[in-house]
């Protein structure tokens, strides 16, 4: 069963008297386990997307369906509940609560999704998921004493904490050296290899695609290629303009 | 139970993660707390400071004088009737519970005598013991006449400062006889100084007596101001009336005589006695109104009076002085607070400016909870209880500084202070409101943030 399906999604901005049409009719669908990478130049209408697909933002017109649950024309607060339950996002700037420990940073979805737990409860999986990005002996530091690949390893660990069935990395790596780029993005990977977990990494770097099993490319509001696999030459060659 | 204590906890998280900055926005209610607090109590120990003032300048004090008497639509006067006797008094005492002591009184006015020096004092008392606790007087030397003195009529007496300068000039006055109208008075004791009375009298300048001494012994009045049949008994016993000869009524006699030994059968006290004036002190300001109604109709009854006729006295107290002078301590107390919670508003003035700042500051926080599940809501709710928080903080904190500055004030500079529990109810609830009222926009302003826009605000 698919996890998402766009069809014919629309999103028009409207900017005074003018309509700013960012994305035409986006058709696509990603499969429960799926890494994706969704890659796109800025002004392609990638960050839209991946608004609308973490339900941060509703479209102008078209279907959506998370989870098998039309989401398309949910109220804001509604939105926010279903982000609570079913999404869990990184960011580029780990967006951590400052002067708060690691482990409070991570328990504080639960306050929002898990009213029901017990104050032991959150804080025993939190603690669990902690453990799990590796940062068992960090949990009372704070985002100042820690360093960016941690402070990132963190928000993962806050991503999940809510158990959500899709996981969203806004430029996960954007803010991190190539070392421990690829140490976060190994951890995508072991997640969505040992717990299924669904993933979208956003990010126009086609080094950090490259460990996603599918890229979806995005080209003026259109998906412009599905189900490619980055070929080394393209490397190579962004590479090249990057340089 | 389990959310409030959820959301208190991470609003105190949120507020101590820039703890200075908490500090400075709470102080501004801090202060007017304060102010509220260290006013009212300085008000209120300032009202109840002047009300004892009052009251031992003798606001408890009524005054029951006679009616005034009328003779072919001519007036004589408050005080012309004669109507009011000890026996009045000891029913007041008796039968009032609202009434805590009284005293009656009559005056004279005499020469005193001392040595070579002689004076003619501005009020010459005759009365019982309890004036002196009724008009709150104190003795500077020596002790009261007693009661038994009243009985006996001895001539014994009290004198004013004004007295013992004028005729003892600083000898001890205690013991000394002085001579009025050629008969000997003992001082046993001398009052402390009271200064001028409200209409600038001097107070100091008197005698005090018993009452059957000055009205039976000294006073030529002793048989003035009786009824008619005391003037009759008095002619049958003295035969001695100068106005007889001058109106021929008076020796008008509608009773027969009686002989001798009639008379001797018969005994007539001749001691009709009545007096000027009773004193009467209430057991407190606010009994004066019951002990009016109690005396009024104590008083009616022994002077037989049916409901159709008014009273022959007439009752005098000292409320619209009280009145007056506590009106104006609460018009003082009421301006004040006013000040106060002014200040107070100006704090949370304060606590909406820092709130917003807050709020600009902390928006990718909020764009971050929005974004994991926060609904509009939760926003708002977060920063009012944090607004909230902060005031009622700075209130508690202000309830401190205000009890200790009103403490220091004690301490300081003597003013009478004291502790007011409303004034605390009212700055916990104040508070309270201020957060609502000046916390609500900031956090309204924080619920309405675009997620999108919040995420990625620089």
């Amino acid at each position: 069963m698919d996890l998402i399906r766009l069809e014919n999604i629309y999103k028009t901005y409207h900017l005074g008297e003018v309509d700013v049409p960012v994305l035409k009719g986006v058709s696509l669908s990603i499969k429960r386990g799926e890494l994706v990478a969704l890659m796109g130049a800025s002004g392609s209408g990638k960050s839209t997307l991946m608004n609308l697909l973490g339900c941060l933002d509703h479209p102008s017109s078209g279907s959506y369906w998370l989870d098998g649950e039309e989401v398309s024309g949910l109220s804001s607060d509604q939105r926010a509940m279903a982000r609570n339950r079913k999404i869990g996002f990184v960011f580029q700037s780990f967006n951590l609560l400052p002067r708060t420990s690691a482990l409070e940073n991570v328990m504080m979805p639960l306050i929002y999704a898990a009213k029901h737990l017990s104050e032991r409860e959150m804080r025993t999986r939190a603690e669990g998921l902690l453990h799990r990005v590796g940062l068992g002996d960090r949990m009372d530091h704070e985002p100042s004493q820690l360093s960016g690949g941690q402070q990132q390893r963190v928000a993962i660990a806050r991503s999940l904490v809510n158990h959500p069935a899709l996981l969203f990395a806004d430029e996960p790596t954007g803010n991190l050296d190539s070392h421990t780029s690829e140490e976060v993005l190994r951890m995508f990977q072991q997640l969505n290899a040992e717990e299924g977990l669904t993933i979208i990494l956003v990010t126009h770097d086609a080094e950090v695609a490259r460990h996603a099993n599918r890229v979806i490319r995005i080209r003026d509001g259109v998906i412009d290629d599905d189900n490619a696999r980055i070929t080394d030459p393209e490397i190579a060659q962004v590479a090249v303009m990057a340089g | 139970m389990h959310a409030v204590y959820r959301i208190i906890r991470t609003a105190l998280h949120a507020l101590r993660r820039n703890v200075m900055r908490s500090v400075l926005t709470c102080l501004g209610i801090i202060i007017g707390v304060a102010a509220v607090i260290a006013m009212m109590e300085i008000g209120q120990g300032s009202s109840s400071a002047i009300q004892s003032t009052i009251s031992k300048m003798g606001a408890n004090m009524l005054m029951i004088v006679p009616g005034q008497a009328q003779a072919s639509g001519v007036s004589f006067g408050n005080g012309t009737r004669v109507t009011l006797t000890p026996g009045d008094c000891k029913a007041i005492i008796d039968e009032c519970p609202a009434v805590k002591e009284a005293a009656p009184n009559v005056w004279s006015r005499l020469q005193i005598v001392y040595g070579n020096k002689n004076w003619d004092p501005n009020q010459m008392y005759g009365t019982t013991p309890a004036y002196l606790d009724i008009a709150n007087w104190q003795l500077a030397a020596g002790q009261n006449f007693s009661d038994h003195d009243v009985q006996e009529a001895n001539l014994v007496c009290l004198i004013g400062q004004t007295l013992a300068r004028e005729l003892f000039d600083g000898d001890d006055p205690v013991g000394k006889e002085l001579r009025v109208k050629n008969v000997d008075m003992k001082v046993v004791g001398v009052l402390a100084a009271k200064g001028a009375s409200m209409t600038g009298s001097d107070q100091d300048d008197v005698i005090m007596a018993p009452w059957t001494a000055i009205k039976y012994r000294l006073s030529n009045t002793m048989l003035g101001n009786v009824n008619q049949s005391a003037v009759a008994a008095a002619d049958s016993l003295t035969a001695i009336n100068t106005l007889n000869g001058l109106y021929p009524s008076a020796s008008l006699s509608l009773y027969p005589t009686p002989s001798a030994i009639q008379a001797a059968d018969a005994p007539q006290a001749v001691r009709f006695p009545n007096v000027d004036r009773i004193y009467v002190s209430a057991r407190s300001a606010e009994e004066i109104p019951a002990a009016i109604r109690q005396i009024t109709s104590v008083l009616r009854e022994r002077h037989r009076l049916r409901a159709v006729e008014d009273d022959d006295f007439e009752i005098r107290d000292m409320t619209e002085f009280t009145k007056a002078l506590s009106s104006t301590t609460t018009l003082m107390t009421n301006l004040l607070l006013c000040v106060a919670l002014i200040s107070l508003v100006v704090g949370g003035v304060g606590i909406m400016n820092i709130m917003l700042v807050s709020v600009t500051e902390r928006t990718r926080e909020i764009g971050l909870r929005m974004a994991v599940g926060a609904r509009a809501r939760d926003i708002l709710r977060q920063f009012l209880v944090e607004a909230i928080l902060l005031c009622m903080l700075g209130g508690a904190a202000g309830i401190i500084f205000g009890r200790g500055s009103s403490l220091l004030v004690k301490a300081f500079l003597h003013w009478p202070t004291e502790m007011s529990i409303p004034a605390i109810i009212a700055a916990v609830f104040v508070s309270a409101t201020v957060g609502v009222l000046f916390g609500y926009y900031p956090a309204w302003k924080a619920s309405r943030l675009d997620p999108i826009e919040a995420l990625r605000f620089e």
